[in-house]
C-alpha cells in the first residue's frame, strides 16, 4: 500500500493532467474557430439549410462544446477525484 | 439627446421603467437590510460567511459577469454587423472552462478573501501583496470606468435623467449594498439581476421567434434576404487575424484573473461547491450568449441597422428597441430596468473586490503586518468601500463623453497578463519565488498599459494619429507570454528555498483544503 505522500503526488498529477488536457481542448476549440473566421470566410458562408450558415452553427457549437467540457470535468472530479481526496483526508 | 427615430419612447421618462426600477431597488435594499444584520465579521463581509450554495453562486457568478455591455453591446453589434458580433459572444464564454479547470478549486482551498492570498501564501507578504493589489486595482478601476460611463449614458437615454444624476444615483445605491450588506447583499443582488436578465432575454427571444415560426434559421434567412448573405459570414471585423487571436487570449485568460469573479469562489463552503457553481454559471452565460444570436438578428430584421444607429450610434439600443416593438412601452420599461439592475450589480461586485484589495491586502497585510483585530478589519473594509464608491462616481463624471468601450477589453488584458500568470504559477510551480511573482505581475500590468497606449486603440481611435507604433489593438498576445517568461526567468535566476519548502504543505492544501476552517 503506497503511503499518503505518494498518493497525494499521484492525485496531484492526475488532476493537472485532466485540467491541462481539457484546457488544451478549449484553446483548440476556440482558436480553431477564430482561425476559420480569419482564413475560411467562404467556407463559413456556406448555408447548410437556408439561413443557417456554417459560421453561425460553429459559433453556437463552440458555446455548447465549452459547456460540455465543463460537464466532463465535473463528472470526472465527482466520480474519480473526490473519492481519492476523501481517502487521503481520512489518513490525516 | 434628440430623437432621430420619433416613434420610440426611448429617451423619455417611462412610467413602467420607473415602476420596475423602484420595485428592484426596494427588493434589493430590503435584501441589504436583511444582510446587514448578518454582516458582523470580515468573513461575512468579504465571503458571505462561506454559506452560499453552489446553485446560488452559479447564478451570482453569471450576474457578476454579464454586464450591460454584453446584453446591450453584443445585441447591438450583431444587429448592425451580423456574424461579426457573434465572434464576441463566443469569446466572452470560453474563459469559463479555463476558470474551472485551472483556478476555481485550488483558489477556494488555498485562499481566504482575495486572489492575492493564494499568490502570497508561501512568499514574503509585503512585496507580493502590493503587486497583487495594484493588479487588482488596475483591473477594477478600468472596468468601473467603462461601467459607470456606460451607466450614465444608458440611463440618460432610457430614463431621461441627466448623466451626472444617473452616475450619482448608481453610486449611492451601489455603496449602500456593499457598505451595509457586504458580500451577502452583493451576492443576492447578483442573483436577482441574473434571474431578471435571463428571463428578459428569454422572453424577448421568444417574442422574436414567434414571428418566424419558432425557427432561428428562418430568422437568419430573413436577415440574409434583406441585407445580403454576407451578414451570416465573417466580415470586415477580423481584418487582421492576429488582432482576433490577441483579443481572444485576453478574453479566454482574463476571466480567470478578474478579481470580482475570483472572490466569489470564497463564498461557497468547499471546492466541490466552487466546481459545481462554475458549471452552472457556464451554462447560464452560454445560454445567454446563444440568445444574443436571436436578439441581434431579430433587431436587424425587425428594426433595421439604420434605425438602430439613428437612436444610438454604437447600436446599444437594439435590444430595448426590439422590446418596445414586440411588447410595447411596458416591455421596454422592463428591459430598461433590467439594464439598470445589471449595471448596479456589476459595479457592486467590482467595488467589493477593490475594497478587499485595499483593506485586506494593503492595510491588514502590508501596513499592519497581519496584526489588525477583527473590528478594525471590518471598519477598514467599510471605509475602503466608501472611498472606492466615491472614486467610481468621480471617475464616471470625469470620463463623461469619452470613448471608454476599449477599457473593458483592456481590463481583461491586465487581468490575463498580470493576475492570471501569477495565480497559476503560484498554484502549480514549486520553484516560484517572491521576486518572480512581483516581476511577473509588474511586467504584466506595465507592459499592458504601455502597449495599449502605443496601440491603434489609443493612437488612432482616440488621439487621431495616422499610425500606431504597436500594431495590435489588444496587447494580450504579447503581454501574457511576457509575464509568464518574466516570472519564470526571475524565479530560476534567484531561487527562494523557503518558498519551495512551503510548497509541499501547499500541495496538500490545494487538494484537501485548509484544515482549520
Amino acid at each position: 500500500m503506497p503511503g499518503p505522500d505518494s498518493r497525494l503526488r499521484d492525485l496531484d498529477r492526475a488532476r493537472w493532467r485532466m485540467a491541462l488536457t481539457l484546457t488544451g481542448a478549449t484553446v483548440l476549440l476556440y482558436f480553431g474557430f477564430i482561425a476559420l473566421v480569419a482564413f475560411g470566410r467562404s467556407l463559413l458562408a456556406i448555408q447548410l439549410i437556408p439561413g443557417l450558415s456554417l459560421g453561425i452553427l460553429l459559433g453556437a457549437l463552440v458555446i455548447v462544446a465549452s459547456w460540455i467540457l465543463t460537464w466532463i470535468y465535473v463528472r470526472w472530479a465527482n466520480a474519480v477525484y473526490d473519492p481519492q481526496v476523501r481517502a487521503l483526508e481520512s489518513d490525516r | 439627446m434628440t430623437q432621430a427615430a420619433a416613434d420610440t419612447a426611448i429617451g423619455q421618462p417611462n412610467a413602467v421603467a420607473m415602476a420596475f426600477f423602484f420595485v428592484f431597488i426596494s427588493i434589493t435594499l430590503g435584501i441589504t437590510f436583511w444582510a446587514a444584520k448578518r454582516t458582523r465579521t470580515t468573513e461575512q463581509f468579504y465571503a458571505a460567511g462561506r454559506t452560499i450554495s453552489a446553485g446560488q453562486n452559479g447564478f451570482a457568478l453569471a450576474g457578476d459577469y454579464m454586464s450591460a455591455a454584453s446584453f446591450l453591446g453584443i445585441a447591438g453589434l450583431v444587429s448592425t454587423t451580423g456574424f461579426d458580433g457573434l465572434i464576441y459572444s463566443t469569446g466572452w464564454l470560453v474563459g469559463w472552462p479555463v476558470v474551472l479547470f485551472l483556478i476555481a478549486e485550488p483558489l477556494r482551498n488555498l485562499g481566504r478573501y482575495t486572489f492575492a492570498d493564494v499568490v502570497a501564501m508561501r512568499m514574503r507578504q509585503t512585496p507580493v501583496r502590493i503587486a497583487a493589489a495594484l493588479g487588482t486595482l488596475a483591473t477594477v478601476t478600468l472596468y468601473l470606468i467603462a461601467q459607470m460611463v456606460g451607466a450614465g449614458g444608458l440611463i440618460r437615454l432610457m430614463f431621461g435623467f441627466s448623466y451626472e444624476h444617473a452616475i450619482i444615483l448608481v453610486g449611492i445605491v451601489m455603496i449602500g449594498y456593499v457598505l451595509f450588506g457586504g458580500m451577502i447583499a452583493t451576492t443576492w443582488v447578483q442573483i436577482v439581476k441574473a434571474v431578471l436578465l435571463m428571463s428578459g432575454a428569454l422572453l424577448l427571444a421568444l417574442l422574436v421567434l414567434l414571428r418566424f415560426h419558432l425557427s432561428p434559421a428562418a430568422l437568419f434567412a430573413a436577415a440574409a434576404e434583406r441585407y445580403g448573405a454576407g451578414v451570416l459570414a465573417p466580415g470586415k471585423l477580423v481584418s487582421n487575424p492576429l488582432d482576433a487571436v490577441s483579443l481572444g487570449m485576453a478574453l479566454m485568460f482574463g476571466t480567470a484573473g478578474l478579481p470580482h469573479i475570483l472572490m466569489r469562489f470564497y463564498t461557497v463552503p468547499d471546492a466541490r461547491a466552487a466546481r459545481t457553481s462554475v458549471f452552472i454559471a457556464t451554462g447560464l452565460i452560454g445560454l445567454f450568449y446563444l440568445l444574443t444570436f436571436i436578439l441581434g438578428f431579430g433587431a436587424m430584421v425587425l428594426i433595421g441597422p439604420d434605425a438602430i444607429r439613428a437612436v444610438d450610434k454604437g447600436g446599444n439600443m437594439a435590444a430595448p428597441l426590439l422590446a418596445e416593438l414586440l411588447g410595447g412601452t411596458p416591455f421596454l420599461g422592463f428591459i430598461a430596468a433590467v439594464a439598470f439592475a445589471t449595471i448596479l450589480a456589476v459595479v457592486a461586485g467590482l467595488t467589493l473586490s477593490g475594497a478587499a484589495a485595499l483593506s485586506h491586502d494593503l492595510w491588514v497585510s502590508v501596513v499592519r503586518k497581519g496584526h489588525a483585530d477583527a473590528g478594525e478589519q471590518l471598519r477598514v473594509a467599510r471605509i475602503a468601500t466608501l472611498a472606492l464608491g466615491i472614486v467610481a462616481v468621480g471617475l464616471g463624471i470625469t470620463f463623461k463623453g469619452q470613448n471608454v468601450a476599449f477599457m473593458v477589453s483592456l481590463a481583461f488584458a491586465i487581468a490575463a497578463s498580470a493576475n492570471f500568470p501569477a495565480l497559476l504559477l503560484a498554484i502549480f510551480w514549486r520553484r516560484y519565488t517572491t521576486a518572480g511573482a512581483v516581476t511577473s505581475m509588474a511586467t504584466g500590468t506595465i507592459a499592458t498599459l504601455a502597449l495599449i497606449y502605443l496601440s491603434p486603440t489609443i493612437q488612432v481611435d482616440i488621439l487621431g494619429q495616422g499610425t500606431a507604433w504597436f500594431p495590435l489593438k489588444n496587447p494580450a498576445l504579447v503581454t501574457i507570454p511576457l509575464s509568464f517568461l518574466a516570472g519564470i526567468l526571475v524565479s530560476l535566476l534567484a531561487p527562494e528555498p523557503a518558498a519551495a519548502a512551503e510548497f509541499t504543505r501547499l500541495e496538500r492544501q490545494t487538494h484537501l483544503g485548509s484544515p482549520a476552517e
